[in-house]
């Protein structure tokens, strides 16, 4: 069975998201608890506004979350959601973020407008599982004004005053700056390539056990 | 690059798409769930649906729009009109919207922009400003143009950011509806103050207004309603103008 987890700490709303994963056929559940991301087959991370928001993802969650990635379930960090996976943000210093990245958001700098807000394009700098058949120079929807660096863990990067991550993927961990949920016809095409992973994760799961 | 934004602009009353000039003398101009769905197979980047007559009845036909367009459509949608208290932007928000944009409430009670940025996020929350050019300021006008705010249009944008607003809604009166061309001297003039994005609204007539309004008028983004009701692949058609002059759009 298809479970993917909508981890809702309280940061924003979340409507938008679950209409665009319906969209590509995959209903979410929103867990109460960390227990219940024991036999989830995917992870979604949301999230919008300030990184100290997502100190409500305590160490419960935490373990529970680094859990199920450990065992080869997939994740999808959503714009805040992204930067979570990173070590820290300067949004928020004293805060771990999940550490599953390496590296530390940024503010983007001036002279351009903060918060970076529209359409812009993807600069995709090599072949990955999220944006499978997502062509080169796509724009996608973004609002935000912290980033990601670019490391060897970016599948794609945009530049507004500076140039971040765009969209991150290792092993099963992905993430995406921008609103996928937003972004039309090419953000519904990475959601669905997100939806065949877990698909994917569960029916390994079934040769192991 | 970041692009510049076309938003098409749904005026709804009753669940239907009308249209008036000055803000006055509505007459009718389709479905909202249809003509959504027609602007975004042209590539519109944004929607806003605005209740333009704003009562109980207009607030539950208009959740149901909200509702039926973003099921369908998978862009930023903006609602407005009526919003007076956080429950009123709770309900837009839950119907499917992403974005709300307060007016005559933001003015009479500017703590709202800040507690419907810290509940949903500023990139949640637009002020919408109507001004009327007042010699060589512009001012503020509340009630869907109505009432003088007493408010200078710069000072008010600059106010609404530092509050929380994470975009300004900007619309002329003088033009609103002429099709005479947006007010670039009111855009720039509030584009300049603030560092968030401004989209300019009001008197969209013909794609040379929109160029002007993007550089003369430095806006981020461009509103317009009736440019786009009335002219099949209008928006397709103007993004093609702005991109063969420079202006980066998406395409």
């Amino acid at each position: 069975m298809n479970r993917i987890a909508l981890i809702d700490y309280r940061a924003g709303n979340l409507t938008s998201v679950r209409k665009g994963f319906a969209a590509v056929g995959a209903a979410l559940f929103t867990p109460t608890s960390p227990a219940e991301l024991e036999h989830c087959s995917g992870i979604v991370v949301p999230g919008v506004g300030h990184f100290g928001a997502t100190k409500a993802m305590d160490d419960g969650w935490r373990t529970a979350i680094a859990n199920a990635v450990g065992a080869g379930t997939p994740l999808l960090g959503i714009c805040l959601g992204l930067q979570w996976l990173f070590e820290a943000s300067d949004e928020a210093s004293a805060l771990a973020g999940f550490g599953v990245l390496r590296g530390r958001c940024f503010k983007l700098p001036p002279p351009e407008k903060v918060p970076h807000v529209g359409w812009n394009s993807l600069d995709i700098v090599r072949p990955s599982r999220l944006l499978e058949g997502v062509p080169q120079g796509t724009q996608v929807y973004f609002t935000h004004s912290y980033a990601a660096p670019v490391t060897g863990d970016a599948v794609a990067s945009t530049t507004h005053g500076a140039t971040f991550a765009a969209a991150v993927e290792r092993d099963r961990i992905c993430g995406v700056q921008f609103h996928p949920e937003k972004s039309g016809e090419a953000g519904l095409r990475i959601l669905r390539n997100f939806v065949a992973m877990t698909r994917h994760a569960v029916q390994t799961h079934h040769r192991v056990s | 690059m970041l692009s510049k934004r076309i938003i098409a602009c749904l005026d709804v009353r009753g669940g239907a798409v009308v249209k008036g000039v000055n803000f006055e003398g509505l007459r009718r101009a389709g479905d909202p769930a249809e003509l959504a769905e027609r602007y975004n197979a042209e590539g519109i980047d944004e929607l806003v649906i605005l209740d333009v007559t704003a009562t109980i009845e207009g607030r539950r036909a208009l959740e149901a729009t909200i509702r039926e367009v973003s099921q369908r459509l998978f862009i930023p949608l903006a609602v407005g009109g009526g919003i007076r208290a956080e429950a009123d932007a709770a309900a837009a928000i839950e119907a499917g919207a992403d974005k709300v944009s307060l007016n005559t409430a933001a003015l009479s009670e500017p703590a709202l922009v800040t507690r419907l940025a810290e509940r949903y996020g500023s990139q949640a929350v637009v002020v919408a400003v109507d001004a009327k050019e007042a010699g060589d300021r512009f001012e503020v006008f509340a009630r869907s143009g109505k009432v003088p705010a007493g408010r200078d249009a710069v000072e008010w944008a600059v106010e609404a950011e530092a509050r929380g607003a994470g975009e300004i809604l900007l619309t002329s009166i003088d033009r609103d509806g002429t099709r005479s061309g947006f007010d670039c001297r009111l855009t720039s003039a509030v584009s300049s103050a603030v560092s968030i994005p401004v989209i300019a609204s009001g008197g969209a007539g013909s794609f040379d207004h929109f160029f002007e309004v993007f550089t003369d008028g430095k806006a981020d983004a461009a509103l317009a309603a009736s440019i786009f009701h009335y002219s099949e692949h209008a928006v397709a058609d103007l993004k093609r103008f702005l991109n063969d002059r420079g202006v980066p759009v998406r395409v």
